[in-house]
């Protein structure tokens, strides 16, 4: 996947990604209306389908709320890229079928607008404007395998249907 | 190479004699919990995994605590929603509003977690229950569909940081401080993804309460877990509220863990977290003058007994600043009921406070105590990010119910010695 970058910095939490005003919903398209509000209201009017969202350290702290992972996924950003994430973030982005890396040095060294071309399978991260490639860690297998079914649910319920 | 708490308790449920940091495992679980913003979202995902029935309904529990009683229409349509599961699913731990309380207060109280359980739990603060030695965490709420619906949970085994406790808390100070005192330490994500081990001669001073507290807090730290050794004090409170069988374990004597810090109670103060993360402590005597306008004391950090009873020493015979909103809240219902027949609620309303039903509400800027652009709280619960509690422009001071009190009556972050006088 490829896509134009949205940067953030350090311990971005699920409270500004989605503020608990709006948990009264669990609509993704209306999850979306309000994602990164508190952080960044320039964010919903600029998100193009594709961008692909690149942050510091503790990426999703806070709130276990898998409405945060939804409301980014919804609102159209393809990847995240960080140098850490929190780990329920971590989870519950790969359980939603929300494809994230953790790689610092491209977390630190890609700026806001870059182009930004990713594949998750192998770990790669090219930065198109600048030419420069990093490597994140791949993914362990099982990990892989959820995010290869496009999440959690559909990767239990093949697995049931095999059984 | 010998195990940690966490480590031994995973394996054990995971069925292998021996689990190694960063190994993948799947365990069973003994509770699986969600709330009502994160138990909505896990009925529908539930729903398309294709079973029919939750593993055991008696391991699932579903508590309304968060928008409850309910603030709002759509708010009302979720709780409908997992009520009704509830009662299609027969889920045996469903607490409706009159018999529910703040999820990280009821569990333990209902003899839900024990020593030596895996839980899962779709809030963040379900890390609580290690205070009890059990190996708990915070998920989202498909991780809470595919453990309803399989009763197992994947995990990647965590390394430990290990905190000797040694000393005894000065007065005033209260597991509150010590958790803040150790998240300024080592930062909001000074304990990603590890679990945060707690053990030491000092623990023994420490209350059930403080434990709850310190425990509930480790996720402001970035961990998986915070567990606390089990001793006489654990058992105890175990015996009382549960019928459940239990297994102690404890860590191997040489157990490898990625860090040890030698934490002192007795040269721990009054601390408080200033906006916007738990990680900007000060203590007491750093503080100034910060004025303030609202003060809530509750929370699944700091509603229980002993909290109520902190805020009360200091509120007894006085009077709250005109210009501070006090609202407590009593975590749960037994609480509630305690804090009652103890004359806590008469000194409470004496003094001007607003003492309310259980709920998150205003911790999370749901309802009950929203905050205005520009306004200040201190508060006893556990995070305060930008619009944590209200108006992004708002800010949130979090500290113990002692300080809370002190700074309620005085309108300004106050130590309790300087109202109480002693």
């Amino acid at each position: 996947m490829k896509g134009r970058v949205i940067k953030y910095g350090d311990n971005v939490d699920t409270d500004v990604i989605i503020p608990a005003r709006y948990l009264n919903s669990s609509d993704p398209a209306e999850l979306a209306k309000h994602c990164m509000e508190d952080l960044d209201k320039t964010f919903t009017e600029r998100v193009r389908e594709g961008d692909i969202m690149v942050a510091g350290r503790n990426f999703g702290c806070g709130s276990s709320r898998e409405h945060a992972p939804i409301a980014i996924k919804a609102s159209g950003i393809s990847c995240i890229i960080a140098e850490t994430f929190a780990r329920i973030f971590y989870r519950n982005a790969i359980n939603i079928g929300l494809p994230i890396m953790e790689c610092p040095e491209a977390a630190r060294d890609i700026s806001e607008g870059d182009e930004v071309r990713v594949d998750v399978a192998t770990g790669t991260i090219e930065n198109l404007t600048t030419g420069k490639v990093y490597k994140a860690a791949p993914f362990p297998d099982f990990m892989q395998e959820i995010i290869n079914a496009d999440g959690l649910i559909p990767y239990m319920r093949e697995r049931m249907e095999r059984q | 190479m010998g195990m940690t708490m966490t480590q031994k308790i995973l394996a054990a449920k995971a069925g292998l004699p021996k689990v190694e940091p960063g190994q993948l495992i799947m365990a069973d679980l003994d509770l699986v919990l969600g709330n009502d913003i994160t138990a909505p979202v896990a009925v529908k995902e539930f729903e398309k995994i294709g079973v029919k029935d939750v593993f055991d309904k008696d391991k699932v529990a579903i508590v309304p605590d968060h928008f409850t009683p309910n603030k709002d229409i759509k708010s009302a349509e979720h709780c409908r929603m997992i009520r009704e599961f509830a009662y299609e699913k027969e889920i045996t731990n469903y607490f409706e509003i009159g018999q529910m309380g703040i999820e990280h207060a009821l569990i333990p109280e209902k003899g839900l977690a024990v020593p030596g359980d895996v839980i899962i739990g779709a809030d963040s603060h379900t890390c609580t229950y290690g205070a009890l030695g059990a190996f708990s965490t915070g998920v989202g709420s498909t991780d809470m569909a595919c453990g309803m619906a399989s009763g197992k949970a994947w995990f990647k085994v965590p390394e430990a940081i290990r905190f000797e406790l040694k000393g005894k808390l000065q007065p005033w100070v209260s597991g509150k401080d010590v958790i803040l005192h150790i998240i300024g330490m080592i930062g909001v994500d000074g304990a990603l993804y590890k679990s945060m081990e707690f053990g030491g001669e000092g623990m023994a001073s420490l209350s059930m309460d403080d434990r709850f507290t310190i425990a509930n807090m480790a996720i402001e730290a970035g961990a998986k877990n915070g567990i606390f050794e089990v001793d006489e004090k654990t058992i105890e409170y175990v015996k009382e509220h549960s019928a459940r069988e239990y297994k102690v374990y404890k860590a191997d004597e040489d157990a490898v863990y990625s860090r040890v810090i030698e934490i002192n109670l007795s040269e721990i103060r009054l601390t408080v977290a200033f906006p916007h993360l738990p990680e900007n402590t000060r203590t007491i005597d750093e503080i100034g003058e910060v004025t303030i306008d609202q003060v809530v004391i509750g929370s699944c950090t700091n509603g229980r007994i002993s909290d109520l009873r902190a805020a009360a020493r200091v509120l007894k015979g006085k009077k709250v600043h005109p210009g501070v909103r006090t609202i407590i809240f009593p975590a749960t219902q037994k609480i509630y009921l305690q804090a009652m027949r103890e004359g806590l609620l008469e000194i409470f309303i004496e003094a001007g406070a607003a003492v309310s039903t259980p709920t998150c509400g205003p911790c999370l800027g749901g309802h009950m105590g929203v905050l205005a652009k520009g306004e200040r709280a201190v508060a006893t619960t556990n995070r305060n990010f930008v619009g944590r509690m209200g108006h992004p422009e708002s800010e949130v001071f979090l500290a113990s119910p002692a300080v809370a009190a002190a700074s309620a009556v005085t309108g300004r972050i106050t130590s309790p010695e300087e109202v109480v006088g002693e």
